[in-house]
């Protein structure tokens, strides 16, 4: 448990050896980032694995005492949180090695890459609201810096839309927390906690939760607050789509937003609903909007939009079974989004384009990302053995066992209305004839057929996790953690004792 | 009371400097001078009338001092905040470059 601040080390020291090698060793940045999120990886299934239930573990910064020194904490959710961010991570940068011998300047975005998952990461394990602060406009810039990678005209007004908006957002999550503070004197989360179940704050609570869900709410990209996610997806170098869509929606919006309602503030009834609105909203309206496009990469980005809506109003439902399910779909989403969004650069790799109507056939040339990609989409639009199909299967009986029979008749529309979707896409693009000028079109290489391959075993097995000696190391402690609310505090204090 | 509310109004200002503005470079003002205001109200809620420095030092009595957590804070804050104004400044200069234009209404190649 001592190796906690090797989640931030190891990106950020190894973004920084890339930055002074520059081009100098040219396969060194591939390599290191590659080794470096590898070794993340094996880091957070062994953080997982060594946590027992309902038990938070703290590393204190500098050997201060918090409330006083910041510190870092690993819980249920949190180590839950960083297999899925490293997972992809490491699976994203072995695709990139390949993907980006088309740009030039690779070592910046290696270390940019690096910058981003240190950030990433660092939110996950803060155990401190001014420092979760830090590290999201750490990784929102560094994510900013990599939406521009290509210095296009597409690249540079996507990143400027996405710059402003999640500064804007950012802006709302500081205002929250210096009213936050003016209330409690502390930054402290687990203080903040204690501090706020020990008197009546009045209307502070609603207000600071409705700043952060509009700050937390713009990062995950929910309904109202999603204009800037489609133009930054497609624009974006598609690792980058893929690590976006895959992690950072997910870290810095809904697990922030998540930690901050249920551990901190403590959830109420309305905000409940509120969420639950959002979610549903969400789904339904941005999986209408994802049938009528026609590039491959902006369709991918509406579905994450829509797949975040299930996320959200499965926790907001607030029962075991539906943060359970909202967790699964979390996990689930993150392996079928990111394995389409290699899938699209692929294609787009192989074929230069990525409009629907040039392309056409790519089964029979590309085995390999035509079928997984039937994985994929399958998993997403919930067809039975694969992930996809249990989690949504969990979030509509969720629905109907909280007596909200509304909302699960709006799942299954927006199921029904991802299945249309990606009918289109797998028709348009991997089935029918093959265009003229595509004849002489050939497989990707082996390094970016490798990590697809492997995104589509988990997308088949995915289930495996929901049986029960699996699921009650990898998605029970982390939906206890949500269930017992502000007994967080307690656990961390019980951890420093 | 009123400097909370000032402050408030301030970061509105801002807010709709963003929401509002064609130039690009009077969105970046606008971010800027929200920005601000909300740095001002955090270090407004840890000020105190006629509050001395909070440093200790032998023989000398500890009482009325400011709060200096905030501080610390607010000049991480405004660190950020640099680092987010280079960068917005860089992509308005190559949004220049590439369009020829500052205006907002006139750079919209995505669309959907």
């Amino acid at each position: 448990m001592k190796l906690i601040p090797f989640f931030v080390i190891i990106p950020l020291s190894c973004a920084f050896i890339i930055t002074l090698f520059r081009n100098r060793l040219r396969f060194l940045p591939g390599l290191l980032c590659v080794f470096s999120t590898f070794l993340l990886l094996g880091l957070s299934i062994h953080t997982k694995g060594s946590l027992a239930e309902g038990v938070s573990f703290v590393y204190k910064v500098g050997n201060w005492m918090p409330p006083i020194g910041i510190s870092l904490v690993i819980d249920g959710l949190s180590s839950f949180m960083l297999v899925v961010i490293n997972l992809i991570a490491f699976v994203v940068a072995l695709f990139s090695i390949e993907y980006m011998k088309r740009f030039t300047a690779r070592w910046n975005f290696f270390a940019l890459f690096l910058l981003m998952l240190g950030g990433t990461n660092a939110v996950v394990i803060s155990g401190d609201l001014f420092n979760l602060f830090v590290f999201l406009e750490l990784a929102s810039i560094s994510s900013a810096a990599l939406v521009a990678f290509g210095t296009e005209h597409e690249e540079i007004e996507a990143a400027f839309k996405y710059l402003v908006m999640s500064v804007v957002g950012s802006l709302f999550v500081l205002l929250a927390i210096a009213l936050l503070y003016s209330y409690t004197s502390t930054l402290n989360m687990a203080d903040i906690a204690m501090s706020l179940q020990a008197g009546s704050a009045g209307i502070l609570i609603p207000f600071v939760s409705v700043l952060f869900i509009m700050g937390f709410g713009l990062k995950a990209g929910l309904v109202p607050f999603h204009a800037w996610l489609p133009d930054t997806y497609t624009a974006a170098p598609t690792p980058v789509s893929a690590l976006m869509s895959g992690v950072f929606t997910k870290s810095l919006g809904v697990y922030t937003l998540m930690r901050i309602l249920f551990n901190v503030l403590g959830v109420t009834p309305q905000l409940s609903k509120i969420l639950m609105v959002l979610g549903a909203l969400s789904m339904v309206f941005a999986v209408t909007l994802a049938v009528g496009q026609w590039d491959f990469k902006r369709l991918l980005a509406y579905h994450s939009i829509s797949q975040i809506g299930y996320v959200v109003m499965s926790i907001g439902l607030m029962t075991p079974l539906g943060i359970l399910a909202g967790l699964f779909h979390l996990f689930n989403h993150s392996t079928f989004k990111s394995l389409l969004f290699l899938n699209a650069g692929a294609v787009e790799y192989a074929a230069d384009t990525r409009d629907l109507n040039k392309l056409g056939g790519l089964r029979k040339k590309m085995p390999v990302t035509g079928n997984t990609s039937l994985v994929a989409s399958m998993a997403i639009s919930g067809i039975p053995p694969f992930n996809g199909f249990w989690s949504k299967l969990m979030i509509i009986l969720a629905c109907v066992q909280a007596n909200a029979i509304g909302f699960a008749i709006w799942a299954t529309l927006a199921s029904i209305l991802t299945l249309v979707s990606f009918a289109k896409l797998q028709k348009f693009a991997f089935f029918g004839a093959l265009p003229e000028q595509l004849k002489n079109i050939k497989e990707v290489p082996l390094l970016m057929r490798l990590p697809m391959i492997v995104l589509a075993l988990i997308c088949t097995f995915g289930a495996v996790l929901l049986l029960s000696p699996v699921a009650g190391n990898f998605l029970q402690p982390a939906v206890r953690v949500l269930l017992d609310g502000q007994l967080y505090a307690f656990r961390v204090v019980e951890a420093l004792r | 009371m009123s400097a909370y509310f000032l402050c408030l109004v301030l970061f509105a200002i801002g807010l709709y400097c963003v929401v509002r503005k064609r130039n690009i470079i009077k969105i970046i003002i606008g971010i800027m001078i929200s920005e601000y205001a909300i740095n001002l109200l955090f270090i407004l809620f840890a000020y105190r009338k006629n509050g001395r420095a909070p440093l200790f030092s032998e023989g000398l009595e500890i009482k009325n001092m400011v709060d200096p957590l905030p501080q610390a804070v607010v000049s991480t804050a405004i660190v950020i905040g640099l680092a987010i104004t280079v960068l917005t400044v860089a992509i308005a200069l190559r949004i220049y470059e590439k369009y020829g234009t500052f205006d907002i209404t006139r750079i919209r190649r995505l669309k959907g």
